[in-house]
């Protein structure tokens, strides 16, 4: 009988209620009485020197309260980047200023040039078309590789170059020559993680509200992190002291890392407010989504994998360009770097790993963490080239990763990270099983009759989660702590709100933390609620991104709510008058070991709040706690996924017939809301694989601006549900945070794109196609060309 | 401006539109009837569908003007009379069919559409219906799931097959 209750229970999403009833409450269905609505005029060229804005005739059209250009925030600061990376040659990464509007210069198209407040949103709109901008526009760079050549154009002029950093890392790369020297044989393979746009449904809304009898600002926004922003904003940009300032963020309509990162609208609207005293929204269309969100990945690499004469990795060394865009966005230069280059031992005990990355800046939308930041890009590679290997040298793909898995714990990668613990074999052997890898053959003929090429892929993969500690993390160039916290505050009749700093934006922690705490407590998860998004009442925490959540802010609430349970202790053992040692809590009940003497949870509460029979020599009235948590290293979940496609051979149109992932991710409290972290994930690498791509011409115009360009995955790209299984049976805990929990949310995006072009790639080489490589995504146009070149 | 008077959710309302005003946001801001959303610009996404007429319409992109006289149910017209989940909203929940929410209203909006005009669709239908509704955050697994609960097939078998 499976649990219906506390840890390891699919309990039913509370917040599903409101969702499913429309009474959610979004960014975007805020309105403050009298708000303004500002419109961005943006930049249709990548780059260009701006010459003069006049905004006289647009300030006398209708509504106009007031134009802001970029000499108005002369003097406030610039968006900060988050993460200092320092270079090979120890020098710190270029970090070029980020005006809210742009000041001299455009460097991208969507740069905003001005912004229209007005009374409402049409006027704001039509007054921006009567703004007079002269741009002379320049060349741009959108390659990242011109944009490194000796005499390109620079998108920042006050920089030497277009090189943000040149990081190395790993094993020293005289061993990694040597390894490489005395191999017995090397793969190779070029390749590109393609830049995608993330993409949450709902789009980014900021609305700045000013309360001049307090001087107090408050910023409703879509963000997954109210306290990073009011930091960012209130200490960096704009000189707001924190207790001046109020960020929330209510339901936010998904994030997957787009809504990590503090963004010139934010900081806009909050700055407006206080000039005009009124509240001021924006509110983003998709059209402008795409070219003022943060994209993601868009790296190029070269793996080479070294391999003895027994099959075994003996190095691995990988060259990558990663493009940042513009601007360094948030945490733009860690996702390539600590994100990455930490990944890349994967699942295998290669001795020698050597990382080495260019950062670039062209003239394209700044490039930031997305859905597994860094790790799905590692794995890309690293998965890839272990493919192409076995099919170089005819070994079965399967058979070569195990024979190179780590299977002793904890294992130290020479790539600086500590794996705690993993079964790498497991996951493997539950990914055959269920996959039925033995009916393959059949499978394949079934096409075959059909008409269409059948490939299987296979892919393992390793990420880190709930990035940590932040001791580490600062000596790596982190510009935040990365610990959370939560607050657990029992009122006097025993019901609890506990504050968290993470944040839900989809994950159901309205849910699933309650279920930690009523497990701990043995009392019913509706006496339980949790508050997020307010940084007025919630401690101070990080957010939620890197599938942090419940590793690092969910430790945070079982420490507080141990302490919640020590008082207790003490207040039940003075009410029974017995030893506070002899004291055990089980099911809502204290009662004193050996005995039937026992008082209930409510009894407990009640005498804390009104202390009339209480020790209060000994302790303080009231029953609330905070605990702040800093993991001591980062999880690592791990898991073996397979796909099969069929490849239909006139169109080189790829369809997905099947799909298993088998995941390791600890302990897992709500399995049902796992399993659907993971379909989510799953959907977003499969659409990675073979549909997504953002793309920008010579001049860096951006060609996919919306959804008629951008392709997002729909209902029928997916396996049918008789031809998928997601698996998390695989369990070993974390062995250094109190719930064993690893992290769930990125998996799918991370194991999947390898899978697919692997299953592709192996469709095509074994009906004689000999086809080293596909770019993603690998459209019907990209095979049929492979098939026919 | 002009004066327009609808039914949306058994109720008959009115108001000062202009000629241009889309549904979407006379149903949002005139209306607060802030349950159906808008997730892009281009009439792909399907998170602003209502039922219009008993028909699936995106209140993106037709103007207030053109529901006049109409009868609109909205995701705030899908629960029972009693206030409790609607059968499809139930099953939403039951199948984990919504992570952040966004999608969601839309997605009952085209569930109920289909049932109604296809009361067993098999699952290959309902992927089908779902093309001009965009998710982000479930792959659609759990919803195809739902709508196929929903209308009473043993999804739990299907999987099986
Ligand atoms: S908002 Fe109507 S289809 Fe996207
Ligand atoms: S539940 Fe988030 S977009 Fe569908």
């Amino acid at each position: 009988m499976p649990k219906d209750h506390g840890i390891g229970a699919s309990q039913k999403r509370r917040e599903d209620v409101r969702f499913l009833t429309g009474a959610g409450q979004y960014t975007d269905d805020i309105n403050v009485h009298g708000q303004a609505y500002v419109y961005f005029l943006r930049s249709d060229v990548a780059h260009g020197k701006i010459n003069s804005i006049d905004t006289a005739a647009a300030s006398a059209m209708p509504g106009v309260v007031r134009i802001f250009t970029g000499a108005d925030f002369e003097g406030v600061g610039g968006l900060p980047c988050g993460w200092q990376v320092t270079d090979k040659h120890g020098e710190a990464m270029k970090e070029p200023a980020h005006p809210v509007l742009a000041q001299g210069k455009v460097r991208h198209v969507g740069d905003p040039i001005a912004a229209v407040v007005a009374d409402s949103l049409e006027q704001a709109r039509n007054a921006a078309e009567a703004i007079d901008v002269d741009i002379e526009e320049l060349p741009a760079v959108v390659d990242m590789k011109a944009a490194l050549n000796a005499g390109a154009t620079k998108v920042h002029d006050d920089l030497s170059d277009n090189l943000c950093y040149d990081w190395q890392f790993g094993t020293d790369t005289e061993t990694v020559d040597a390894a490489f020297a005395a191999a017995a044989h090397v793969t190779k393979l070029e390749l590109r993680n393609n830049r995608l746009v993330a993409n949450p449904m709902e789009p980014r809304v900021a609305l700045g509200e000013y309360n001049r009898a307090k001087d107090e600002s408050t910023l409703y926004t879509t963000s997954q992190n109210p306290h990073v922003i009011r930091l960012l904003m209130g200490a960096f940009v704009l000189g707001i002291p924190e207790h001046k300032l109020r960020v929330v963020a209510p339901d936010v309509g998904g994030g997957f890392g787009t809504k990590i990162f503090h963004y010139a609208e934010e900081a806009f609207c909050t700055f407006a407010s206080r000039k005009i005293n009124r509240a001021v929204k924006w509110t983003s269309s998709r059209s402008e989504a795409f070219m003022s969100d943060a994209h993601g990945r868009d790296h190029v690499s070269t793996i080479e994998l070294a391999l003895d004469a027994d099959n075994n990795f003996t190095a691995l060394r990988t060259d990558t360009y990663a493009n940042m865009g513009a601007y360094l966005s948030t945490f733009a230069s860690c996702t390539p770097t600590w994100l990455h280059g930490t990944l890349m031992a994967g699942n295998y005990k290669t001795p020698a790993v050597q990382v080495n990355v260019k950062a670039v800046f062209t003239n394209t939308v700044p490039v930031d963490a997305y859905r597994g930041a860094g790790r799905p890009e590692a794995t890309f590679q690293l998965e890839r080239v272990i493919d192409k290997a076995a099919r170089e040298l005819g070994v079965d793909p399967i058979k070569l990763r195990r024979q190179n898995f780590i299977t002793s714990f904890p294992y130290a990668t020479p790539v600086a990270v500590e794996y705690d613990t993993g079964d790498y074999n497991a996951t493997m052997d539950k990914m055959e099983e269920l996959m039925d890898i033995p009916g393959f053959a059949a499978r394949r003929a079934a096409s075959e009759a059909k008409g269409k090429l059948r490939g299987l892929g296979i892919n393992c993969f390793i990420e880190a989660c709930g990035i940590a500690p932040s001791n580490l993390v600062g000596q790596l160039g982190a510009r935040a702590g990365l610990y959370d916290a939560a607050t657990v505050r029992v009122n006097a009749t025993g019901s609890i709100s506990v504050m968290v700093g993470a944040h839900s934006h989809g994950q159901g922690h309205e849910t699933v933390f309650p279920q930690v705490v009523a497990e701990m407590l043995g009392i019913d998860e509706s006496m339980i609620d949790i508050v997020h998004g307010d940084s007025s009442k919630i401690p101070f925490g990080m957010g939620t991104y890197g599938s942090r959540s419940l590793a690092v802010c969910g430790s945070a609430m079982v420490r507080a709510t141990e302490k919640i349970i020590n008082k207790a202790k003490k207040i039940a053992a003075h009410l029974m008058e017995a030893s506070e040692a002899d004291i055990e809590l089980k099911d809502g009940q204290f009662s004193v070991a050996g005995t039937d003497k026992s008082v209930a949870w409510g009894d407990v509460t009640l005498a804390a709040y009104v202390p009339h029979n209480y020790p209060l020599e000994d302790i303080e009235p009231g029953l609330e706690e905070t605990a702040f948590y800093d993991p001591a290293n980062f999880t690592y979940p791990a898991g073996a996924y397979a796909c099969e496609v069929e490849v239909d051979p006139d169109t080189g149109k790829v369809t997905i017939e099947k799909f298993v992932s088998a995941d390791d991710f600890g302990n897992v409290v709500n399995p049902m809301i796992v399993e659907g972290q993971v379909h989510g994930g799953i959907a977003q690498g499969i659409g990675q694989a073979l549909l997504e791509n953002c793309a920008y011409d010579e001049n860096g115009q951006l060609l996919s601006a919306s959804y008629m360009d951008y392709a997002m995955p729909r209902a029928s790209d997916l396996p049918h549900m008789a031809n998928y299984t997601v698996d998390h049976s695989c369990q070993t805990p974390c062995t250094h945070n109190p719930l064993g929990v690893k992290g769930c949310g990125e998996a799918g995006a991370i194991g999947s794109p390898p899978t697919v072009v692997n299953a592709v790639l192996d469709a095509l080489n074994s009906a004689g196609h000999k086809v080293a490589h596909i770019d993603m995504p690998v459209s019907p146009s990209r095979v049929w060309e492979a098939m026919n070149s | 401006m002009a004066n327009v008077s609808m039914t949306v959710n058994g109720k008959t309302v009115s108001g000062e539109v202009k000629g241009n005003t889309l549904l979407v946001d006379f149903l949002r801001q005139n209306l607060h009837l802030t349950g159906t959303h808008v997730g892009c610009d281009t009439s792909q996404c399907g998170a602003c569908n209502v039922s219009l007429n008993g028909d699936v319409v995106k209140s993106c992109t037709m103007f207030a003007a053109e529901a006049d006289g109409a009868d609109l149910t909205t995701i705030e017209g899908m629960a029972n009379e009693d206030g409790s989940l609607g059968v499809i909203q139930a099953a939403f929940q039951e199948y984990h069919g919504l992570q952040c929410g966004f999608c969601t209203p839309g997605m009952v909006m085209a569930a109920q559409d289909l049932l109604k005009k296809n009361p067993k669709p098999t699952e290959a239908e309902v992927r089908h219906h779902l093309e001009g509704n965009i998710c982000r955050c479930t792959g659609y697994h759990n919803i195809v799931k739902a709508i196929m609960a929903a209308s009473g097939q043993d999804v739990g078998a299907i999987a099986a097959e």
